[in-house]
């Protein structure tokens, strides 16, 4: 075994361990925070694999997109609104568990047999390494236009979506449910800095 | 289609490729003179490796010292005082005492705050800036690893900061922290679109995301070969977003002090503030490096060195001429980078700082349009003058 394979398979072993582990702890861990915290640990194990496999770009995409945009939102989302209440009790607890632990370990099945049946071609087609830029170039505005263009319209109707629901208080009715939205409740009348007529202080 | 952009987007690399001198390479000696001794090439370039990573931690831990009392000095002379004068000649060892009071001070976490993320909070912030270093080019080979993405991988490791932000203002169990953190990820994913529009930019015209290749594409004529004159726009709006994205003082709204404390770092003593210091400072060493790389020409002297070797009747493949140009290309480096430290530091203490409805607007309203209208006026003209905008 060479220093170059010996030192692979340490990162391999060292990452798959810690996507593994960050992974349940997103999803058993009570604390909302901390789940948050641990899937950015997860996004980064995932983005060190995408390295080991020498696809470099799409390591720094995952980091930037899913670290630094949607991590970075999911977190900026639970300490806007972190409230210190204890959510009601659900009934029947223990069974749903049971249940979705029944789901998740029959997709887990499911996905080690797919993946112990498939025939996987082995060694796979070579890395292309520092190519990959221009290759992912050439074929996004090549055969995946089409699913690229597609991807850019459902992001622009996200994003109108969006404004949509932030900025109610344009639309004097709510145009899901008709009913007239309170403009006032919505967007406060801006307090003036400069107070016209002071109240006089009593003089003692 | 595919076919003539892919002759356009080839066969300048490989010009550029031709073209370059190989310069000072110190990784190839190195590993030469081990296997002359009989060690094989694996092992020689395993003795090589913590080379370079240690010379460059240690240069920008020098960096921040000398950033330090940069800071006091110029501040002093802003505000027309002297400044530290009796730590070493002219205070120069004022950081080095600052290091150590802040080495021996007591590291105290708060009793209700929460004690892993509060400890992990500002090692989060300081690795990927310390980790940007590897991409840093001092010279054609003076860098610790030539990566093909080059400046993409800073944009994405500068993404992670935030969430160490977030975490030590979310640990600090304190509500000017946790307002802090929330304002320093807000401003760094706000200034984080335009920065990296404007690299956009720079990267269309050198056809590469490696920053050697950058910079070599910004050699041809001396300083007319900038990138400042091909991109003057781009250049204001990525030293507005570094300012920004470094929370220096135009932009320090996260750890404002009147109306914060001291925003995520209020709750912070000893060498955990270090880490935050230092953090910001490698951070601003770092941005302005990378200004110099990206716009400045790098480790090019205003007169390109060829022709200073040609005029002189010497080999460019000289050895002594190479060390000498090697020399001559990390002073020109370091000499940029510190010009942009010294109107950073400048800027810090001559400007009032902006309110944070002000500063996002200036981010999503004015930059981030601009700076889509400087991608695509790039686009146009790279189109229109390949020659000059490196078609």
């Amino acid at each position: 075994m060479t220093i170059a394979s010996f030192t692979q398979l340490i990162c391999f072993s060292i990452l798959s361990i810690t996507l593994v582990l960050g992974a349940l702890g997103v999803v058993l861990l009570p604390n909302i925070v901390y789940s948050a915290f641990l899937l950015g640990g997860v996004f980064l194990s995932v983005a060190g694999l995408y390295l080991l496999l020498n696809a470099s770009f799409v390591a720094a995409a995952q980091v930037l997109v899913y670290v630094g945009a949607v991590n970075v939102l999911i977190l900026f989302a639970i300490m806007l609104v972190n409230k210190k209440e204890n959510l009601a009790a659900v009934p029947g607890l223990p069974l749903r568990r049971v249940l979705s632990g029944l789901v998740c370990g029959g997709l887990l099945a499911l996905l080690i047999r797919v993946a112990f049946t498939t025939p996987w071609a082995l060694p796979g087609p070579s890395p292309v390494g520092e190519e990959a830029t221009i290759r992912i170039g050439e074929h996004l505005f090549s055969d995946y236009l089409l699913p690229f263009e597609l991807a850019s319209v459902l992001l622009l109707m996200a994003m109108i979506g969006a404004i949509v629901l932030a900025r109610r208080d344009v639309f004097s009715s709510d145009i899901v449910t008709g009913a007239p939205v309170d403009q006032g409740l919505i967007e406060k009348a801006r307090t003036p800095l400069l107070v016209q007529n002071p109240v006089q202080e009593p003089v003692r | 289609m595919v076919i003539t952009t892919d002759c356009l987007l080839a066969a300048p690399i490989v010009t550029t490729l031709a073209a370059v001198p190989p310069g000072l390479d110190l990784e190839a000696s190195f590993e030469a003179a081990f296997q002359g001794f009989g060690l094989s090439p694996g092992a020689a370039h395993l003795l090589w490796l913590p080379l370079p990573m240690l010379l460059v931690l240690v240069a920008a831990v020098v960096g921040v010292l000398v950033n330090v009392w940069l800071e006091r000095k110029i501040s002093a002379a802003v505000q027309q005082r002297i400044g530290p004068e009796y730590a070493g000649a002219l205070g120069v060892l004022q950081p080095i005492a600052d290091g150590l009071k802040l080495l021996f001070k007591e590291d105290v976490i708060p009793a209700r705050a929460d004690g892993l993320l509060f400890t992990l909070g500002p090692v989060l912030v300081l690795i990927p800036v310390i980790l940007s270093w590897l991409v840093v080019p001092f010279g054609q080979h003076l860098l610790i690893s030539n990566v093909g993405i080059g400046i993409f991988l800073w944009i994405s490791l500068s993404s992670i900061q935030p969430i160490g932000l977030l975490m030590s203002g979310y640990a600090s169990n304190n509500k000017y922290s946790l307002l802090g953190g929330l304002r320093a990820a807000a401003q760094s994913i706000s200034y984080e679109i335009p920065l990296a529009l404007a690299v956009l930019a720079v990267v269309m015209m050198s056809n590469s995301l490696s920053t050697v290749d950058i910079v070599n594409q910004q050699s041809g004529a001396g300083i007319l070969s900038w990138n400042i004159w091909r991109q003057p726009v781009g250049f204001v709006i990525f030293w507005i977003c570094a300012l920004a994205e470094c929370e220096r003082l135009p932009f320090d709204l996260p750890e404002a002090e009147e109306e914060l404390v001291a925003g995520y770092q209020t709750e912070y003593s000893g060498m955990k503030f270090a880490l935050f210091y230092l953090g910001s400072y490698i951070n601003l060493v770092l941005s302005a490096l990378l200004v110099s790389v990206l716009y400045l020409g790098g480790w090019g002297f205003p007169l390109p060195v060829e022709w200073l070797a040609g005029w002189l009747h010497q080999p460019i493949d000289a050895p002594l001429v190479q060390l000498i140009t090697a020399s001559v290309g990390i002073v020109m480096t370091v000499l940029k980078a510190y010009l942009l430290v010294f109107l950073a530091i400048l800027l810090r203490w001559t400007t009032p700082r902006v309110r944070i409805d002000q500063l996002l607007d200036l981010g999503w309203k004015f930059l981030l349009p601009i700076a889509l209208v400087n991608l695509l006026v790039t686009a146009a003209l790279k189109l229109a003058f390949p020659a000059v905008f490196g078609g």
